[in-house]
This record gives structure tokens, C-alpha cells and sequence, in this order.
């Protein structure tokens, strides 16, 4: 079981997070015309890398934010977590 | 009843409590603090099991978790349980154990016969042989290979044992109180740390309670004892024994099986038979000691073969000699202690040590005492069928390939050693990369993946001194780092025997034209020659030779096996073991009980049952409970001896024609506010909300962003910036998430919160043409005409006293009415109801009558709104604006939403208006059509309608809206029936939705 550090209650197991993907892709803007090509990169198509992945996780049975984590999909090493407003580098 | 092979005073057991035991049926006795093995051994008893393919006679090898063969099914406390490791498990009153694998008996055995035709049975033999034909599978190969490799039989009783889970942090977890373990521990404790020590035995100690050493002038068991006793008088120490750290996990996650009443005659209720530690550790010092392997050579399952550690384990701590005519056969010195520990209980054995004559610290003490040492000598084949009688010993050429001289000696067990492996399971588990130390002929933990850092024998260190200090070291830094204190220790003054250099020799060569069984792996009964024909058929990766011949697969892991495979690989292969690789090591280390992987998580605890305010009154109603989610909800309120079918009818009709009242507190709600809240639900739902006035509901429909609905449900202005949002009872905590997930990370300029209160209201139906007559009487002040009160409309009042909300929305298509209170006033408010609408002809309906009164209304719920349909799928569209942007828009633009043929909501009716449909089936052309017959389309629902007296069921079908008044067949070869129906619109009843404004 992983070992998530939530940026606003500290370290905390696995089973209180849900995990919610790729968080690096961007939503097109509402109300914004969208080719379709983007829109279906956006909806379907996503990245399985071997390594570091930046994924968002939910803290659903905590404090409920949506956060930031970097983690090795290999090892599941996570390198960093943060918030959904801020950046990982 | 004297016990023919127990010693008259060595060993830790309680000789003053003798525990009466029965092994397959015949009466024995033990003492406390032996295992059934030890005390099985003691009674002179060997024989104890049939091997798992040929069925040979098998006993005892180890006297611990190495041990191979000796799996029982043992009935202790009540209940049965298989595969019980009798090395292991501690004997207790009224114990009884069987042998497992044979039939009728474990003297004779009919299934030996696979011994005889061994030949017939090589590695691979089920692949190979029952291949053909391929129907003769199912039905002949697998019930017979199931019936004739079986290990114990589960019981099929429910357990009634409680079993428990528990969480733990710590900086230090140790995992083994051998020498180093107690130093790391000790260290450790001694530093401040917070620390958890792990012993899988019964007696902490590991090694130091047969290893004739002392520390500091105590023996090795004093010492231990010692430190033990000052850990537990520790506030920061835990001390645990029959505690199996079996796995580790990431981010140095550890699970430890603890064995907490197994070995205990009586216990309260309340205490667990065993209990599953999830324990996070800052390090962890793996102190898990080695295991001593076999050397391989003909017949050497027989029974009466031990590891010559184990031989020396049943003298010194169980009194127990595993034979009076010992012979010891070893490549290295350890053995010898073994050897010394029988001379001192006056048993004379006979040493063959492959090595050349030559001295060392023990053998010299060996010759001192008069112990006759063969040098150059080994075991080639072992006689005796149920019991090794003599054994063909040889003395080996300078090669180490031929034999200079053949003899035959007599012998009651053979006691063999071919040194020592390391358990480096938790290490490769943790994703440490093994590798090969040429100086002990062992994989031993390479650099570090998580925190946890191997000690001791684990680590490939075979002496006292060496142990200690590393543990001490080990444990001193790890937690000094964590606690910043550091305490100096002086590490103890040790004395050990010295060992000399061990021999590489694993298997004895056979003489020419003999051919015995030479087994690798005991517990698979995988020989040298099933290795060899693997790799003669072409199997190279180790991991495939072990998976064609079973090589280590069994529950034991093999751990006495698996560097004798590779060994034997190795040299076939003309490579080095560390090219040969090894296998991967997987929790559980040693087997555990399901029982306390599922704890206390079993019937009612199994999840939480979630009940509304109104749950006793249902129960004292007669309610029948159906599960949705974690919540209970009134299925139906039986009367007298009514069915299912015939309660719901009731409850419907009565809908349909007075009034009832439903229970709808499941309803996922979610309170919405912000000054961007109409913008936010605009974005989130398919419809128009940006001019929906303060006091009005609308029903809306939401996507996920691939254009399939996700939830439908319908939302209230309460005030300029109030909403009150409901969803369904399966998706209410999705849609929770959704909403969160877009106001936190793709539109965080939008001022909105929200926040679920599905627990804060409770929430009741009414429903039926005269419910507003109800509702007048409910609310005497409140003007609930048409028109102050129309369809779609809000109002807050007063009931009776408590606020309430009233909706005026519908689920069941005719005239209704939801009204919200807190959720403590939920009985009142449902009492009330009951006692006002009596002169109605009110009665509450379940969620059966429920489903029955929106099928045939057309109204789409979870079986329509599967995941797969898009809005124009379930007639939905209306809904789906053109003007503005939402969740999921730019999908519903996709051409395979958009094709002619595309699936489309339907009604069916039976032709014969009396066969119901089953829900799951299939609409074909042809009921008769060869299979696959081409599938049209699903039944989603059906029900009885109570408005037309007959079947009806919503479908979803290819091209549905252009197959209306074509007939069809409705196909479910699950429940074996095939209905002609008949396509009608998916609104059955009031299609205009003249009632819900009525």
C-alpha cells in the first residue's frame, strides 16, 4: 500500500486516496472551439510510460482535494506531491 | 505410554503438562511447548504423508518453516484446517491430526502406484498427456488430476474464529530475534526509537537457542533471554513472537501474521485466533537467519531424513532424538555440532563429510570424543521404503564424480547438510536485486530499493561475532538517524566455535546402471531427472524450467530447493549460477489463513450498512430489504403471505390509483452554492440553467466528457446562489468527485463549493392522483394548488412544526411530491404521513413497486444509463442543448453516436401479453438462428404494468425507434426461455405526461 503525502493532512495510506489519472492533460476551454483531433487527445488518448508519471489522486476520505502526484509506475516510488495549483517539475 | 525417543531432560519443553493428542486416529501424548511434529517424532512416528505426484512415503525434513512434507489437516478448537505445517504448529488439548494426499491410508496408499509408474510421470507429463482429446478435459482429465493431487481438505463450515487487523507505525521493525535481530532491537530501544520486534517461533532467540555459544560469559538462550526481558520492560518496544512478517510491500509497508490462540487451550470470546499487522516502518532490519539446505542424493525423501540443523533443533529444544543409529552427512562444519549434540545424549552417529581429511576447530573436538568421521564420504542412495533402514554410502574420488569404495551401513535417519542459504525473501520483495555470493554459494541482499537493511545470517554472515556486531551497528545508526539520540553500546564479548571452509558439493553422483529418484524439490516432487528434461526440451530462463517442472512453486516456496535447482541448472547449462539467475520470491512467505486476510470485514462488517431515519419503522412494517449500495432500502412491504411480484402489484396500483409513500433518503444530495453556481451547472449539465428562476427544480442530465451520460437527477434554486442538487443513489459519491474534480483543477476561478448532504436530509415520496389532497392536509397552511404550487415547483414550510422542503417533482410519472426534512425529523415526518393519509388509502411502496411505476412510464434509470448510452439513446436529446457548452459536448458529435442505425430506447410487450421478460436478454431475428445469432438489442427492465395488466420491459436496440411494431424474439439462455415480443414506444403509460402537471 502506498504512502501518499497529502499537501494538506501530511502522509497518509493508499486507501483513503481514489486515483484520477493523468494530470498533466489540459481540458480545452468551455466555449472554446476545439478541433477533433484535440478533443479526442483529450479524451482518449493517454501516455502509459514506464517511470515518472504525473497522476492526480483524490483524498476522499480526507480532506477531499484533488492533488498532484509524481510517481514511478515502475516502483511506485513517488518523488513529489502538491497541490493541484501548483507545478512539478 | 513412554515416549521411546525422548530424551530424559534436554530440551524446553514443559514436561510437567502433558497434552493428549490423536494422529489419524490413534491416541498420543506431548508436551506443552512441543509441536505436533516434535512430539509425533518423540512417539517415533516418521511416516506422515504421501508426496503431492508419486505419492511416496514422506516424513519430517525440517523442524521449522522449511519443513517440506509434513502438511496435515489438523482439527483443534473446533474447527479443520488444511495444509497445517505440523513443524509449526504448537500442540494443544484435543488436537487431531491426519495425513493428507493419500487413500485409504498412509501406510497403504492406493495413489502410490504413481510410484511405480514414475516413468510415466516426468515433468511436463499433464501438458503433455492430457492434451487430447480436447473435450475429455473438463469432464475426465481435470475432475482426475484435481482428485489425485490434492493437498487438504477446507472446511466447508462456516469460521467461527474471530480474526483481526491491526495498524501499526514504528521506526524500527525487526523481523527475527536471533542474535542480530536482538542487537538491532536492543540498539535500537536503547536510542529512543520506537520499536516493533518480530519472532515467528513461539520462543525468541533464533539460533542462539541451539548453537553452543555464550556472550558474555551467559549461553546463548540466557542471553537471549536477557535482552528479551529488558525489551519488553521497554515503554518503546513491542515485543511479539508466533509473529510471521510475511511480505513487504511498498514504501516499506510490512504485514505481519500473528498467531495469537492457535497454541492456547482456552481464550474469551474476544480474542483472536490470529491477527494481520499492517505495519508502516521507518527501516526495517531484516534479521530473518538461513536456512540449511540440503545435499541431494537417491531416495533422500525417505522418511527418517532430516536437515541436520533440524535433527539438533528436536534435541536441544524439544528433548527429541529423530533416530538412535544417526548418520550425518555434510559438505561443511555445522553439522558436526549436530553430530556432538547426539554423542553428549550417548547415540553414537557416523559423520560423512564430503570434504578430504583435514582439521578444524570442531572436527577436532568430533575425533576428541571418539566420533567415527568418514572423510570423502557420502550418502548415494537411501534404503528402506517407509523408513531409511541402511544406506548405500560411498567414498568419492579425488574428481568427486566416481567412488573409490561401495558400502551399505546401517542407519535409523540420515542427518544431511549442504550448508547454509540465507531467507532473503523479504529483501527481493522489497525489490532489492539479489546477488550471488561465491564464498557461501547464496544470494544475499545487494543495494538497498526501500529502507531495509539485511543482517546476520540474512545477510550471508554466518558467525556469532560478526551477527552481533552488525546488529548492533545497524540498529545504533537507523534509529539514531530517526531519533537523534545515540547511546554507545559495548558490543558483548562472544564465544563461538570456529568453522572451517565448507565443500560446493550439492549432489552425489550415482554408480553406474543405478537409477533411484533423486529428489530437488520435496514438496513438488521435482527430481534431477525432471530438471534435466526440461532443459533437454529446450527450457533455458530459469523462470520457465521452474514453471515446467514446478520447481519451488509449492507452498514452501522452496526454500530448501531452490539453490539446489539452480546449482543443478547450472551445471548442465555450463554457466554460473549468478547467470542462471534466480526466481522471484512473493508474499506470503509462509502460508496464511484467509481468515485473517479478510479479519473482522466478514457478514455484517463485511461494509457498512447504511439506514435512513425511517429503517425501524420499516422493519416493524414488514419491509423486505433490498442492498443498494451500502444502503438498505425497502424492497417491499409484505402483507400476509404475498409474494414479491404480488406486494409490488399492490403497491404500484396504489400508486396509480390513490396514493403512496416511498422512502427516497438514498437519493444522492449535494448543496451547491456560489455566485457561480448557475454557470457552473450550466457547464455541468446538458440542459439550460442559467435562467432558472429562485423556487423552481429541473431536471437535468449529466455527461462524462466522452459524451456518455453519467447521472441524471434534478436540481433546486433555494436562493439566488443556493442549490440543492440530487443524483442518483449508485452515483451520488461519483458525481460528488466530478464535481470537485472540475471546480478544483479546470475551473478554480469559479466561486463555487459544494459539499454532500445526503445525510442531512431525509427524504419521503408522495405519489399518486391524490396526493395533492394529502399534501393540503400535510401542509393545512401551505396553498399546494396547481398553480401556487406547479410541477417543478419549490416551497419551504413548516410540518407540523419541523421545516421541511417540498419538491414537487416525480419519479413514478404521476402527480407527486418529495418532501425533505433533517434527517432526526425523518420518522416523524414519515409517522405523520402514515397517520394523515390513511383516509387517503396511502400505503408506503418499495423500490419494486418504485421501478414498476417509472418503467412504464419510459422513465430511463441505472439498466438504461449503463455507461454505454448517450442521451439521444435514451430519448434524452430534448434535453441536450444546441446553444451553449458542456461536459461531453464535443463527443456527442462523434460519428459512431451518430449513425442511422444506432441503439435506441424501446418498449416490449409478450405477444401472448402473459410471459414476462427476463431482464439480460437478448432480441434476435431468429430465436433458432445458429449461433452467434446476431444480437439486436438488450431488455434493460422489466416489470408488470399495473396500469395495463401485463409485461412490459424497456429495451435498447439497434435502430430501435424504426423497429416499432416488429416483432421479435426475447432471448435469455441464462434462464432458458425465448418470448416473441412485440416493439412498442418506450412510454407505456401517460405519454404526454398529462398526470405529473396535473
Amino acid at each position: 500500500m502506498l504512502y501518499i503525502k497529502c499537501p494538506y493532512c501530511g502522509l497518509r495510506a493508499q486507501k483513503e486516496f481514489s486515483y484520477g489519472g493523468d494530470a498533466t492533460v489540459k481540458r480545452p476551454n468551455i466555449n472554446e472551439e476545439v478541433s477533433s483531433e484535440d478533443w479526442d487527445n483529450f479524451v482518449y488518448m493517454r501516455k502509459s510510460p514506464r517511470g515518472k508519471h504525473i497522476e492526480l489522486w483524490q483524498h476522499i476520505a480526507g480532506c477531499r482535494q484533488w492533488i498532484k502526484v509524481q510517481r514511478d509506475t515502475a516502483t511506485h516510488e513517488i518523488f513529489q506531491t502538491a497541490k493541484v495549483t501548483e507545478e512539478i517539475r | 505410554m513412554s515416549q521411546p525417543f525422548r530424551l530424559n531432560k534436554e530440551g524446553l519443553i514443559n514436561r510437567n503438562k502433558k497434552i493428549s493428542f490423536t494422529f489419524n486416529g490413534k491416541k498420543l501424548f506431548g508436551y506443552e511447548g512441543d509441536t505436533i511434529a516434535s512430539a509425533l517424532i518423540a512417539n517415533g512416528i516418521h511416516l506422515v504423508g504421501r508426496s503431492f505426484k508419486y505419492h511416496r512415503p514422506r516424513g519430517f525434513f525440517g523442524a521449522g518453516v522449511e519443513e517440506p512434507n509434513a502438511k496435515l489437516q489438523v482439527e483443534f478448537n473446533g474447527h479443520s484446517e488444511p495444509n497445517v505445517n505440523a513443524t509449526e504448529m504448537e500442540l494443544v488439548e484435543g488436537l487431531s491430526a491426519t495425513s493428507q494426499n493419500c487413500w485409504p491410508s498412509v501406510n497403504f496408499d492406493v495413489g502410490a502406484i504413481n510410484n511405480f509408474l514414475k516413468m510415466f510421470f516426468p515433468a511436463g507429463f499433464y501438458y503433455k498427456t492430457f492434451m487430447w482429446p480436447k473435450s475429455f478435459w473438463y469432464k475426465i482429465y481435470e475432475p482426475f488430476i484435481r482428485k489425485a493431487a490434492g493437498l487438504g481438505v477446507a472446511s466447508i463450515e462456516k469460521d467461527k474464529e474471530r480474526y483481526e487487523h491491526k495498524f501499526e507505525y514504528c521506526d524500527l521493525l525487526v523481523t527475527g530475534s536471533g542474535p542480530s535481530g536482538l542487537a538491532s532491537a536492543y540498539a535500537a530501544a536503547k536510542n529512543g526509537a520506537k520499536v516493533i520486534l518480530a519472532e515467528d517461533k513461539p520462543r525468541f532467540g533464533g539460533t542462539l537457542l541451539t548453537d553452543d555459544v555464550s556472550i558474555d560469559n551467559l549461553s546463548g538462550k540466557d542471553w537471549a533471554e536477557k535482552i528479551i526481558s529488558e525489551l519488553k520492560s521497554m515503554p518503546n518496544v513491542t515485543v511479539k513472537n508466533r509473529s510471521q512478517v510475511f511480505g513487504y510491500y511498498d514504501h516499506n509497508m510490512l504485514v505481519m501474521f500473528e498467531r495469537v490462540s492457535d497454541h492456547l487451550e482456552k481464550k474469551s470470546k474476544f480474542t483472536p485466533r490470529q491477527r494481520l499487522w499492517y505495519i508502516r516502518a521507518k527501516e526495517t532490519i531484516l534479521s530473518t537467519g538461513s536456512i540449511e539446505r540440503p545435499i541431494v542424493f537417491g531416495n533422500n525423501d525417505t522418511p527418517g531424513i532430516f536437515l541436520s540443523a533440524a535433527a539438533k533443533e528436536y534435541m536441544k529444544v524439544y528433548g527429541v532424538l529423530v533416530g538412535k543409529k544417526p548418520l550425518i552427512f555434510t559438505n561443511n562444519d555445522s553439522a558436526y555440532e549436530t553430530a556432538l549434540e547426539f554423542k553428549k545424549n550417548n547415540v553414537e552417529p557416523i559423520i560423512l563429510d564430503t570434504r578430504e581429511e583435514h582439521s578444524s576447530e570442531l572436527i577436532d573436538e568430533a575425533k576428541s570424543k571418539g566420533i567415527d568421521i568418514r572423510f570423502s564420504h557420502g550418502v548415494i542412495v537411501a534404503n528402506g521404503y517407509k523408513k531409511v533402514k541402511s544406506a548405500k554410502i560411498g567414498k568419492l574420488n579425488k574428481d568427486k564424480n566416481s567412488f573409490e569404495k561401495i558400502e551399505t551401513v546401517d542407519c535409523d535417519c540420515i542427518c544431511v547438510s549442504g550448508f547454509w542459504t540465507p531467507s532473503v525473501h523479504l529483501a527481493s520483495q522489497s525489490g532489492n536485486k539479489l546477488k550471488y555470493e561465491e564464498k557461501i554459494d547464496a544470494f544475499i541482499p545487494d543495494k538497498k530499493k526501500q529502507h531495509e537493511t539485511s543482517v546476520g545470517a540474512a545477510n550471508g554472515s554466518f558467525t556469532l561475532e560478526e551477527s552481533l556486531k552488525h546488529g548492533f551497528e545497524n540498529g545504533s545508526n537507523l534509529s539514531a538517524k530517526i531519533t537523534e539520540t545515540k547511546k554507545e553500546i559495548s558490543i558483548p564479548n562472544v564465544n563461538e566455535k570456529k568453522y572451517g571452509a565448507h565443500d560446493k558439493f550439492w549432489c552425489m553422483p550415482l554408480p553406474k546402471n543405478e537409477n533411484p529418484k533423486r529428489f530437488v524439490d520435496f514438496q513438488n516432487d521435482v527430481s534431477v531427472s525432471d530438471i534435466e528434461i526440461a532443459l533437454r526440451e529446450g527450457y533455458r530462463s530459469i523462470e520457465h524450467v521452474k514453471r515446467y517442472t514446478t520447481l519451488g512453486m509449492a507452498t514452501d516456496q522452496g526454500r530448501t530447493s531452490n539453490l539446489n535447482g539452480l546449482q543443478l541448472v547450472s551445471n548442465i547449462e555450463n554457466k554460473i549460477v549468478p547467470e542462471v539467475g534466480h526466481t522471484t520470491f512473493r508474499p506470503p512467505f509462509t502460508p496464511i489463513t484467509i481468515g485473517t486476510i479478510v479479519g473482522r470485514e466478514v457478514g455484517m462488517e463485511y461494509m457498512p450498512t447504511r439506514k435512513t431515519p425511517m429503517h425501524e419503522w420499516h422493519e416493524k412494517n414488514n419491509a423486505v430489504f433490498v442492498d443498494a449500495g451500502a444502503w438498505k432500502r425497502p424492497r417491499y412491504y409484505k402483507q400476509g403471505s404475498e409474494t414479491l411480484f404480488e406486494a409490488s402489484k399492490r403497491e404500484a396500483k396504489n400508486v396509480r390509483e390513490n396514493v403512496g409513500i416511498c422512502d427516497v433518503t438514498t437519493l444522492g444530495k449535494i448543496d451547491i452554492k456560489g455566485p457561480d453556481a448557475a454557470e457552473f451547472l450550466n457547464r455541468v449539465y446538458t440542459n439550460a440553467w442559467m435562467k432558472l428562476p429562485v423556487g423552481k427544480a429541473r431536471y437535468g442530465l449529466m455527461l462524462r466528457e466522452d459524451g456518455i451520460v453519467m447521472d441524471d437527477g434534478t436540481t433546486t434554486r433555494i436562493s439566488e446562489n443556493h442549490y440543492h442538487m440530487t443524483t442518483t443513489t449508485a452515483q451520488a459519491a461519483n458525481v460528488l468527485s466530478h464535481l470537485e474534480y472540475y471546480l478544483q483543477i479546470v475551473w478554480p476561478e469559479l466561486n463555487v463549493n459544494v459539499v454532500s448532504t445526503t445525510e442531512q436530509w431525509a427524504g419521503a415520496a408522495i405519489a399518486g392522483p391524490k396526493s395533492r389532497e394529502m399534501l393540503s392536509k400535510l401542509y393545512p397552511d401551505l396553498d399546494v394548488s396547481n398553480e401556487a404550487l406547479p410541477f417543478m415547483g419549490y416551497k419551504e414550510s413548516e410540518f407540523f412544526g419541523v421545516p421541511s422542503r417540498i419538491f414537487r417533482i416525480s419519479f413514478s410519472g404521476e402527480l407527486a411530491y418529495e418532501i425533505n426534512v433533517k434527517s432526526d425529523h425523518g420518522m416523524f415526518m414519515w409517522e405523520k404521513m402514515m397517520e394523515v393519509g390513511k383516509e387517503f388509502g396511502n400505503q408506503p411502496y418499495g423500490t419494486e413497486a418504485l421501478s414498476t411505476l417509472r418503467i412504464e412510464m419510459g422513465h430511463v434509470a441505472g439498466p438504461e444509463l449503463d455507461g454505454r448510452t448517450i442521451p439521444s439513446d435514451v430519448s434524452l436529446n430534448g434535453l441536450v442543448s444546441k446553444k451553449k457548452d458542456f461536459i461531453g459536448k464535443n463527443s456527442l458529435g462523434r460519428e459512431a453516436f451518430n449513425v442511422e442505425s444506432r441503439q435506441k430506447i424501446v418498449g416490449l410487450i409478450p405477444i401472448d401479453r402473459k410471459s414476462s421478460i427476463p431482464e439480460g436478454s437478448h432480441i434476435v431475428q431468429d430465436q433458432n438462428a445458429k449461433l452467434p445469432n446476431p444480437k439486436l438489442g438488450h431488455v434493460s427492465s422489466s416489470c408488470w404494468s399495473v396500469e395495463n395488466n401485463n409485461p412490459f420491459s424497456l429495451a435498447i436496440m439497434k435502430d430501435g425507434k424504426n423497429m416499432i411494431g416488429k416483432k421479435f424474439f426475447a432471448v435469455s439462455p441464462l434462464k432458458n426461455k425465448s418470448i416473441e415480443v412485440e416493439v412498442i414506444s418506450s412510454h407505456y403509460v401517460d405519454p404526454e405526461g398529462k398526470r405529473v402537471r396535473s
